[in-house]
């Protein structure tokens, strides 16, 4: 009846675990009570959860991402805890526990904390940056993000109901197969990941076909800010290269369930071509992270430096030279399998020539802060830090590109401190940037600026403090993955990491303070001109927070940063463009298909792991029924008079007419 | 019922010379296009933005199979001292196979031709006839398994017969969850008419069941023909 499902599912007999599940139905409980206690669900079902507005998909997408990256830094902490107590002792890890827990920390904070967050801005920024009223399937867009969300619940569950897989984030096979890993733990990881795979191949397929097709008048492509454009590469790579991690998984599970022999060790399997399978999606996937924060970096330095992009046409070929090149590089992470010296010295050349490309973003975005006027604002700092971060984390990236080098330090801690280099300092310090930088665009009001600095610096040495001793430790012979070490020698090493994850906690409270602080005193950080950083891309044109149709008239592009151009002309002429007349705008109605994708999802995904297979099916039929339902509805979009429209724009125009007399003044004042 | 008797074809050649936007047919460098989303007359039509994105997720999709075939070629020779290629291949049955989903490819086509006439009755006919040749398809490929596995033939004999049962097996699937379409389709059509949305998926039907015809004469040469031979 209920498949692989039972009462010895529950871990009773492990403290930890038990306990931070029920702290955590407790918390969800407690929020759903609240909810409930003071009638907000109206509000919630009819402004978020069956929202089809990109800005409130991407801040939900952001929101899902920050509670994940919380989720996987708590991961985090007890693997450096439980490294610095086990040299010549057990922990107070299981081996079997902590093995959960390290492949818990990457599939998280890859697939359930990047992943949103990224995503989260692609969805907020570029409608608003190519000057539209949404993207090019709104109500597709909501079922990506549900699916998301469906994904990181399964992995959650697996915290109460099951285990995790203990395989690392990516199951390799032997190891995964069911010889090996009988219980249900990579069937969780293999769900979950299947299900918010799907997800993130419809908005690679939607943002695609936004950026391609849906802008603004005037906005040609050589017009598109830069995150636009990396939005598109990032796009373009999801589109190539996650339909081949859906393939991958679904042999794995054919082999989990029905004993094919895809991947296994004997009957001809062959557990090589896993390998190569999955990181022909796993190296482009870190290039999917990465480009976009390529793309906010490049937005904060050219605004903060108060220039257009340095070297703006060379930006958007090396976005799409590495877009291209990500897919050729996959094989440089099993040099040591023994592909022969030419394949590894071609793998090793392209990995090389990647970095190439980055080199030349890095030198445009120090050309940008050249002769500029630079201001230290908190996005500026996270920016300044990333460049350091980075160009560290990429040389050492050099360095294991070539494979003779590569067999020194491979699987060593060497590689953990490296790719951290490169994702903490570059997709998460972006991250943190572009919060800062986009969240008064969201939410109408600026964040603390001390809180924000403070937590940068924390967040900088506390980064390098944690992993700059896992390279040396890397370099001394430490592998990666080690639930305990008999090598005392280590001790200082580890013990100095675990400090430094001791400031990274303190930078994550400043965060939250830094939100806190902000909300209480959001009236005296308001931003009442929608244009908070004098910034120079559409977004900044619409009022904060911008109105659900995001502009009255689409704007007229007349060249390279549209915004600049339009606010140089107002400043010039001292007054705004003409009124224009206004028209009923069309835009398309919530839908509550998203919402039920994700019960759907997570039914029909809790099923197949505890091979329930009579839920499943339930759960597939009911996917199609939904499918139907959804496909015969006859209402997809709804009018807003141009009596709205007329009275939101006039409402922005008057900001916009205080702003232009607030310059004026300024400048009118005798230096 | 309509307004354009048969024939369809003659409809649509005048359809596609009045195509406001000339797709497939303008020259370069003659200026912005309304409603084509070249970026300087602003977004797409509903009608080019839904194609546009079936067609990438078209792509998206020919990358799945293509893993499948990258399986197939790796692990060709992977018996495990189980039955080869060779073993497997009955040609006449895969040839009805092919025959009958290359047939309803035409009628498929046929179909669009009456949609363009909008003429409701031809295109439930031949739409009618595309799910019949998909059924015949469908059920001489399930034949096939089934006879292979009464022979002892399954893919839990080794790494080889995984990846002949994924491959095949990945399209077979497709072109089931196709037909469940298509059946919601003509439902659709039936109750709908030919309104803007239901041509724009009528559009999307075509292309998808077209492209599994694509994968399919892919699987028939590199499964079937290169394994008749071996």
């Amino acid at each position: 009846m209920f498949g692989k499902l039972s009462w010895s599912a529950i871990p009773f007999d492990q403290p930890i675990p038990l306990i931070t599940s029920i702290i955590l139905v407790l918390v969800i409980a407690g929020t759903l009570g609240l909810v409930t206690w003071k009638r907000w669900w109206p509000y919630l079902w009819n402004e978020w959860i069956t929202s089809v507005d990109h800005k409130k998909i991407g801040i939900m997408y952001v929101l899902l991402g920050v509670v994940m990256l919380i989720r996987g830094f708590a991961d985090a902490i007890m693997m450096r805890t439980q490294q610095a107590v086990a040299i010549n002792a057990p922990g107070y890890l299981e081996p079997e526990h902590y093995d959960q827990i390290f492949s818990a920390h990457g599939t998280i904070m890859i697939f359930f904390a990047a992943m949103p967050l990224v995503i989260g801005f692609m969805n907020f920024v570029t409608p608003l940056q190519l000057g539209v009223r949404d993207v090019a399937f709104p109500t597709m867009n909501l079922v990506s993000f549900w699916l998301t969300a469906s994904g990181a619940l399964l992995v959650n569950v697996s915290l109460f109901v099951g285990e995790f897989a203990r395989t690392g984030w990516l199951p390799y096979p032997p190891l995964s197969e069911t010889a090996y890993s009988p219980g249900v733990g990579v069937d969780y990881y293999l769900w979950a990941v299947q299900i918010s795979g799907i997800g993130t191949l419809m908005t690679g397929i939607n943002f695609v076909t936004t950026v391609l097709k849906m802008r603004c008048p005037g906005m040609s492509y050589l017009r598109m800010p830069m995150f636009c454009w990396t939005t598109l590469a990032s796009s373009l790579i999801i589109v190539a290269v996650f339909p081949i991690l859906t393939a991958t998984l679904a042999m794995l599970s054919l082999d989990r369930f029905f004993g094919w022999h895809f991947f296994t060790a004997g009957a001809g399997g062959n557990p090589m071509m896993f390998m190569n399978l999955i990181w022909a999606w796993g190296h482009p996937e870190v290039y999917i992270l990465v480009l976009p924060a390529f793309g906010i970096f490049s937005e904060v330095f050219s605004t903060f430096s108060g220039k257009p992009l340095f070297g703006y046409r060379s930006m958007v070929a090396a976005t799409l030279f590495i877009c291209i090149v990500s897919m050729m590089t996959w094989l440089h992470h099993f040099f040591t399998m023994g592909s022969g010296p030419a394949v590894n010295t071609a793998f090793g050349i392209s990995t090389s020539v990647i970095a190439v490309g980055t080199g030349v973003k890095i030198y445009n975005w120090i050309f940008t802060m050249y002769g500029g006027r630079v201001r230290m604002s908190v996005p500026m700092l996270w920016s300044l830090g990333f460049i350091f971060t980075f160009v560290i984390g990429g040389m050492t990236g050099v360095l294991l590109a070539v494979p003779p080098a590569d067999f020194l330090v491979h699987n060593s801690m060497f590689l953990v401190a490296h790719f951290h280099n490169v994702i903490v300092g570059g997709v998460v310090f972006a991250l943190f940037a572009g919060l800062d930088y986009w969240f008064p665009k969201a939410f109408g009001f600026r964040l603390h600026e001390g809180w924000g600095k403070a937590s940068f610096w924390f967040a900088f040495f506390g980064f390098w403090i944690t992993f700059a001793p896992l390279y040396i430790l890397g370099l001394e012979g430490m592998t990666r993955r080690l639930q305990h070490v008999n090598i005392a020698e280590w001790r200082p090493l580890l013990l100095i990491s675990l400090a430094g994850v001791g400031i990274l906690i303190v930078g994550a409270l400043c965060q939250v303070i830094m939100l806190v602080v902000s909300i209480v005193q959001r009236d005296r950080l308001r931003d009442d001109s929608g244009d908070p950083w004098d910034g120079r891309s559409l977004e900044w044109a619409t009022a904060s927070p911008p109105p659900f149709f995001n502009f009255a008239i689409l704007p007229n592009v007349e060249g390279e940063e549209a915004y600049w151009g339009i606010k140089v002309k107002a400043i010039e002429s001292q007054r705004l463009s003409e009124e224009p007349d206004y028209r009923d705008i069309e835009m398309p109605v919530n839908s509550p298909v998203g919402f039920y994708t994700a019960v759907f999802a997570s039914v029909t995904g809790f099923a197949l792991i505890w091979q329930i297979w009579w839920l499943a099916g339930l759960g597939l039929a009911a996917a199609f029924a939904g499918f139907v339902v959804f496909a015969w509805r006859d209402v997809h979009e709804f009018h807003v008079p141009a009596d709205e429209v007329a009275k939101v724009e006039r409402a922005r125009r008057a900001q916009r007419e205080a702003l232009l007399e607030r310059i004026a003044a300024e400048e009118s004042v005798p230096a | 019922m309509t307004d354009h008797p048969l024939p369809a074809a003659v409809e649509t050649v005048r359809r596609v010379r009045e195509d406001p936007h000339r797709l497939g047919h303008r020259g370069h460098g003659h200026g912005p296009v309304e409603g084509a989303g070249h970026g300087m007359t602003g977004p797409a039509r509903k009608r080019i933005i839904v194609g546009y994105g079936f067609w990438i997720f078209l792509l998206s999709d020919i990358v799945l199979f293509s893993c499948f075939f990258a399986a197939f070629a790796v692990q060709r020779g992977a018996t495990a001292g189980g039955p080869g290629i060779s073993q497997l291949v009955e040609m006449p049955r895969v040839g009805w196979e092919t025959a009958a989903l290359l047939l309803s490819s035409y009628t498929c086509g046929l179909s669009f031709a009456a949609t363009n006439a909008r003429n409701l009755l031809w295109t439930q006919i031949f739409l009618l006839i595309t799910g019949l040749l998909g059924l015949v398809f469908v059920g001489l490929e399930l034949f096939e398994f089934i006879d292979l596995a009464s022979r002892g033939i399954t893919p839990q004999v080794s790494g080889f017969l995984s990846a002949f049962f994924g491959l095949v097996g990945l399209h077979g699937l497709h072109v089931t969850l196709a037909g469940l379409w298509l059946l919601t389709m003509m439902a659709q059509l039936q109750v709908k008419g030919f309104r803007p949305e239901v041509v724009h998926r009528l559009i999307c039907f075509n292309l998808f069941w077209h492209a599994l015809d694509i994968v399919w004469i892919g699987i028939f040469t590199i499964v079937y023909l290169m394994g008749a031979v071996a």
